[in-house]
């Protein structure tokens, strides 16, 4: 089965291509990348996507996701989850262990791979948790897990408060190659917080969560990391003291990585006014200073990667009170959008670095060989169509959770192909 | 004038002119007290819903009676033997009490914004009597009808020139929440004083001033609001040593009262931990109004349901 993606202008970071030209795929790899009139000889049994107009880039890799499965199906299933990652052009989505039971075990690795390979449209890469049930308490069988299949250790949600088993798990993970990615949150700080302290927490009557909460956090894991060598990514900074810290600490080359997520470049606290549970997410809302903060680690390479913190919750469970309602916010369907409309068209990043934050930058985090568009790589490609302009509605996960709903957005996805097949076409 | 919401969810979201209105209409309300027959007909025909989901003694007391004056249907809804206990959730509850065609939902809830959150989903008027750690816009209210009446200060008049010192949790307090924004939108200047530990991020940008020391505040002093000191709320938050040293450091006795203006009013929204955040001779004395506002809560929730009710 051949696969030709023609005329449309590739674009990929990590061989610094941006370029009008072809992609020629057969079976599951891309077999070339070439010049129009040398690919347009191959003989007629082949599939011709016609890209003209649009572009043509690595397939997404969304290294932070709640596929929910095992355990909660009711908010999100492997086959719902990978098909709402296709329609936002994610090729790879990471699945955090906070699943019932918690991804702690060879078994439950192995259970989620079969039913990505069953039911799954997309790549689906386990996240295994550093300590067993991510209570804390004692290391998870890491080497195991490896062997199984993960691609990266967390204890999302939970932080390893104990900063001894913090330290083994940074030293531990090394000799696997696993970075160690932190959610960094002191839980005495953030107790009982539904969004962030200041002064809309207090007029609201919410328990805050300060900021500092995380960066108290970020501050122990860098420092253990610069103890034990270990890989260090934190998950979803949302502060600027985050960004500052992070940024100190490459600056010493301490090996830290960083995500962060779009509802830390685009909202602010002052969104939970109507104490909408949509604005309910962890971290919380920052300010508008935090915000900019973000994006100027965005712009300064502060910040690697862009992921979404996908947390599919069901109505039922979000129109409640506001302390009562679970954290979380979907996120899937509307990150290439949000990344194009608030960071590229607003020029705070340019679109090549843009897409190295959702491809090559959480490949190289994950070591994973997707991420880029070159001959003998997996053929996981996405077409956008930049210019489309589209409001936000009829999500294809099964939780409607966003507080991004009814936004008008530019950037669509037109087509998704996951090692070589199109799983997705508008 | 009505009010512009179907609902009375907090003083934030009202207008100085409203807030105004409101007490305006409470006066004649209270006038009807001294009558022997202390009911008017205005609410004839409706239905008055009090949904309690935490304990209370005058709130409810005073909403009831408020709508048994108003010749409303009241129904009483003990959370603990509804059918809450078995499992039914805010918003079934709320929508259960719209279909027996309840006009007015009157809500205490331990969690901030869960009457927003009810208002948004019933077309029944909803009022809040006490949202976590919110607002408590009727308990604001009357105290500061019971300001105006006692300082004589009347509409067009306002309460320029007034300071009014809010002593004690000012964190966990809806009460000083609703005092703050009805008492700043009318022009008082507004003190608030505690241990730096229960005194909320970002207060001051409401536009309070911030004393963490009794003596600093109380000079010049023409109320004083004593807050009640969250017992159940001390426990594993830290907030401060011990009761004998918060009493030591923020007790109102009379001879810190004398620091005051002479003619200063002492509040106080009850219930009262005697000899803890005030002394008897001081909640008892000659400065008091606690009873008094108690009296004029009821003048001021006839007021909210007659103008929610379309009057005025």
């Amino acid at each position: 089965m051949k696969l030709l993606v023609k005329s449309g202008r590739v674009i990929d970071p990590a061989s610094k291509t941006n370029r009008i030209t072809d992609i020629l795929v057969e079976d599951s790899k891309i077999v070339s990348i070439g010049k129009p009139s040398a690919i347009s000889q191959q003989p007629s049994a082949i599939k011709v996507i016609d890209a003209k107009g649009k572009i043509v880039i690595p397939g997404l890799i969304d290294m932070h996701t709640h596929l929910r499965e095992p355990g909660h199906e009711e908010e999100e299933t492997i086959a719902t989850g990978t098909r709402a990652a296709a329609k936002g052009g994610i090729t790879t989505v990471c699945c955090m262990p906070n699943t019932h039971p918690v991804i702690d075990d060879q078994t439950t690795v192995e259970f989620i791979l079969l039913k990505a390979k069953n039911e799954g449209v997309v790549n689906v890469l386990p996240i295994g948790a550093i300590t067993k049930g991510s209570l804390g308490e004692e290391l998870s069988e890491i080497g195991e897990l490896k062997k199984a299949g993960i691609v990266a250790i967390s204890d999302d949600g939970e932080t390893v408060m104990n900063s001894l088993i913090m330290r083994r798990a940074l030293e531990y993970a090394k000799m696997f190659d696993l970075p160690v990615i932190s959610h960094c949150e002191d839980k005495n700080l953030s107790k009982d917080g539904a969004m962030n302290e200041g002064y809309y927490s207090t007029i609201l009557g919410l328990h805050g969560i300060p900021k500092e909460a995380e960066e108290a956090m970020v501050a122990r894991d860098i420092i253990l990391a610069e103890l034990t060598s270990g890989h260090l990514h934190i998950a979803h900074i949302s502060t600027a003291g985050s960004v500052e810290l992070i940024r100190q600490a490459k600056k010493r080359g301490i090996r830290v990585t960083c995500e962060t997520a779009p509802q830390y470049f685009t909202l602010t606290e002052e969104k939970v006014s109507q104490f909408d549970t949509n604005t309910k997410v962890n971290p919380p809302l920052r300010t508008k200073e935090d915000v900019e903060a973000i994006k100027k680690g965005l712009t300064d390479g502060t910040i690697d990667c862009i992921a979404t913190d996908h947390a599919p919750h069901t109505e039922e469970e979000k129109n409640k009170e506001y302390d009562l309602a679970p954290f979380g916010i979907i996120g899937l369907e509307t990150l290439l959008s949000l990344v194009v409309t608030e960071l590229v068209n607003k020029k705070i990043i340019s679109l090549m670095e843009a897409i190295a934050k959702v491809t090559i930058n959480p490949a190289q985090v994950l070591k994973l060989n997707s991420g880029q568009l070159k001959p003998g790589s997996p053929a996981d490609i996405t077409i956008v169509d930049l210019n489309k302009k589209w409001k936000v509605e009829n999500f294809v996960s099964k939780s409607k959770n966003s507080p991004f709903l009814g936004w008008q957005v530019t950037g669509k996805v037109v087509n998704t192909i996951v090692n070589g097949k199109i799983v997705y076409s508008e | 004038m009505p009010l512009k919401s179907k609902d009375l969810l907090g003083l934030e979201y009202l207008t100085k002119e409203e807030i105004e209105h409101i007490l305006d209409t409470a006066s004649p309300f209270k006038d009807l007290f001294t009558r022997s027959v202390k009911k008017v007909p205005t609410l004839r025909g409706k239905t008055v819903v009090l949904l309690f989901y935490e304990a209370s003694t005058r709130t409810r007391t005073s909403f009831e009676l408020a709508a048994k004056r108003l010749s409303a249907d009241v129904i009483n809804i003990t959370v603990s033997a509804s059918s809450v206990v078995k499992g039914e959730g805010l918003i079934d509850t709320g929508k259960t009490l719209e279909a027996m065609k309840s006009d007015f939902v009157i809500i205490r809830h331990g969690m901030s914004g869960a009457p927003n959150v009810l208002a948004r989903n019933i077309t029944a008027s909803v009022i809040n009597a006490g949202d976590g750690l919110h607002e408590h816009p009727t308990q604001g209210l009357l105290d500061i009808f019971t300001i105006r009446e006692k300082k004589k200060r009347i509409r067009g008049n306002h309460l320029k020139g007034l300071k009014v010192v809010i002593v004690g949790d000012i964190l966990h307090s809806r009460v000083a929440k609703s005092n703050i924004w009805g008492l700043t939108k009318l022009g008082a200047e507004v003190c608030v004083v505690g241990p730096a530990t229960l005194i909320p991020q970002g207060i001051e940008k409401i536009g309070v001033k911030i004393y963490y020391r009794l003596e600093d505040a109380l000079p010049g002093a023409d109320v004083i609001n004593i807050l009640r000191v969250q017992l159940e709320r001390q426990q594993q938050s830290y907030f401060f040593p011990s009761l004998h040293e918060y009493t030591l450091l923020y007790g109102i006795t009379k001879e810190r009262l004398a620091a005051a203006k002479e003619d200063v009013l002492v509040m106080h929204p009850g219930p009262l931990n005697r000899g803890i955040e005030i002394s008897s001779e001081v909640a008892d004395g000659p400065s008091s109004v606690i009873q008094e506002q108690v009296t004029n809560g009821i003048a001021i929730r006839m007021a909210v349901l007659y103008l929610l009710g379309g009057g005025g």
